[in-house]
């Protein structure tokens, strides 16, 4: 995916964080992502996963080191990027339709455009049907591919995805697994996901990074050569488990150098 | 399918309070008679009610729409000011800390006490009555509104903010809707005290020169002339009042929320 010469679309650099006086939750984190990497991050709870977006997306300051996002600072980037909670985190007043064009909005979007990037967003998560509908009427899948769509309205180059399945049930995990890379190969945005899944790890991403906790810190770094477009056969392909096994041992001795 | 007990069951939940309804008025003939011929008009018979309901009708009815009055300017002026209060105070922790104690003194002085003052201030009448309601209703506005503005869900607020909304659209298009379940919490807290007050108010603070004041005026004169069953029809005419405050109340919370909180959901998801 990521094509040489091209500079990096988001580069840290020796980035430190701590909240106040805590400890620090991040160490010297360093790594870039090119155009079109699906990154994802994963390790023990506490080494700062979720922090790393966070960042990225400006939302909090870097302690110290340097976060570059499409050749600018992240608080410059905010319209390149878009963010999927953990929790679908929709408004529970608005319709299904009114919830995806919250973003554009507070841009000040027209009632026009707004409309018509509205319809294409629900038709990528296959929700047309529900446009109406308000998020308690919705399953748990429905709400998180609302929160999906919300995310795709802004068209952004850059999403990241905090733990966005974590939730749901395996079956519905897989299901949405799939839809997200099916997105992806029609819009190609980078894409960084934290997860406490390893197969889940393996079956979105071409790079894994496996963090290691107190302080936070990139331990080690795998490639996944798993050709896109990824589906259910990927999963029961020898490679596919060999990585799975692989990223396990892994964490597994990460988990062991906690102190 | 219901299974066919239900509708049995359905019957007897209209059936009952009628029931219970018919025996209170039973239990209340049969005190009133073995009550001495010279108490007897402690406790004026139900029909004795009904027919004072009727001959003092005018009075009543003009009454209550006073105190009505009363009340609903208190009651709405309360709700606008607690609203925009409520917007301060969900500022900063900062401002709540430097303006509760003195919303606690407010609440925690009895009417009684402020109602001489108010009538020194601003003469006896609707204004020293629609002050009376406003005082009750103010306090469990202000708490739940700001409670409500406070509490929103930290990961939508964090949304708006990476969609770079600025501070007028957090707070009208995210904080203000998410605090409507709160507000409307406050408001059926204050639509249940709002006749209360206005009454009390009415009792102390309530208008005869020149025209009519409103129940709790009523109240004083018919008590000093002893008239019981004109007393307990005003104890009917208040109820009513209540009702339909409350009866207000639920069918705003209830426009505002049915679609989408789940106080009002059903089964239809």
């Amino acid at each position: 995916m990521r094509q040489e010469g091209q500079p990096p679309i988001v580069e840290l650099r020796d980035v430190d964080k701590r909240f106040g006086d805590g400890p620090p939750i991040l160490d010297k984190v360093s790594f870039a992502a090119g155009r079109g990497d699906f990154i994802t991050l994963i390790g023990p709870s506490g080494c700062g996963k979720s922090t790393i977006l966070k960042l990225i997306s400006g939302l909090i300051p870097v302690s110290a080191g340097r976060i570059v996002v499409d050749g600018m600072e992240p608080s410059s980037a905010v319209e390149r990027l878009a963010f999927v909670f953990q929790e679908p985190t929709l408004l529970p007043w608005l319709s299904v339709s009114r919830n995806v064009e919250v973003p554009l909005r507070l841009q000040g979007a027209g009632a026009q455009r707004r409309a018509k990037v509205v319809g294409k967003a629900l038709a990528l998560v296959r929700l047309e049907d529900r446009r109406d509908y308000y998020p308690r009427q919705l399953s748990g899948g429905q709400k998180m591919r609302v929160s999906l769509a919300r995310a795709l309205s802004v068209e952004p180059r850059i999403l990241l995805l905090d733990e966005p399945f974590a939730a749901l049930d395996e079956i519905t995990r897989n299901h949405l697994n799939e839809e997200l890379l099916a997105i992806r190969q029609q819009l190609a945005w980078t894409a960084f996901f934290v997860t406490h899944s390893v197969a889940e790890a393996v079956f979105l991403s071409n790079r894994i990074l496996v963090m290691s906790a107190n302080p936070g810190r990139v331990h080690d770094e795998l490639a996944v050569d798993l050709p896109y477009p990824r589906t259910e056969e990927t999963r029961e392909s020898q490679e596919y488990q060999r990585l799975v096994g692989e990223v396990s041992r892994i964490l597994r001795s990460v988990e062991e150098l906690k102190p | 399918m219901r299974p066919p007990r239900s509708g049995l069951l359905r019957a007897l939940r209209h059936l009952l309070p009628v029931a219970t309804g018919a025996g209170m008025i039973l239990a209340w003939y049969g005190i009133h008679l073995t009550m001495s011929s010279e108490q007897r008009f402690l406790l004026p018979a139900p029909h004795e009610v009904a027919r004072a309901f009727v001959d003092e009708g005018p009075a009543l009815w003009g009454a209550a729409l006073n105190t009505g009055g009363g009340a609903l300017l208190g009651f709405a002026s309360a709700v606008a000011l607690s609203f925009l209060l409520a917007l301060v105070l969900s500022l900063s922790p900062l401002v709540r800390a430097s303006f509760y104690p003195y919303l606690m003194i407010l609440q925690m002085t009895p009417i009684i006490v402020m109602a001489p003052i108010l009538i020194l201030w601003v003469g006896p009448g609707l204004k020293s009555v629609t002050i009376i309601t406003f005082l009750i209703c103010f306090f469990p506005m202000v708490v739940n509104t700001t409670q409500g503005l406070i509490s929103t869900d930290r990961n939508l607020v964090d949304l708006f903010r990476m969609c770079r909304a600025a501070k007028w659209q957090e707070i009208f298009l995210l904080r203000v809707p998410a605090a409507l379940p709160y507000f409307f919490t406050g408001l059926r807290i204050a639509g249940t005290l709002a006749p209360i007050g206005a009454i009390v108010g009415d009792f102390y603070a309530g208008n005869s020169a020149g025209g009519q004041g409103g129940l709790g005026f009523l109240a004083i004169i018919y008590s000093s002339r002893f008239q019981m069953g004109a007393l307990f029809a005003t104890a009917a005419v208040s109820c009513l009042l209540g009702f339909v405050f409350v009866a207000g109340v639920i069918a705003l919370s209830w426009l505002a929320l049915h679609k989408w909180h789940d106080s009002f959901s059903q089964s239809d998801a």
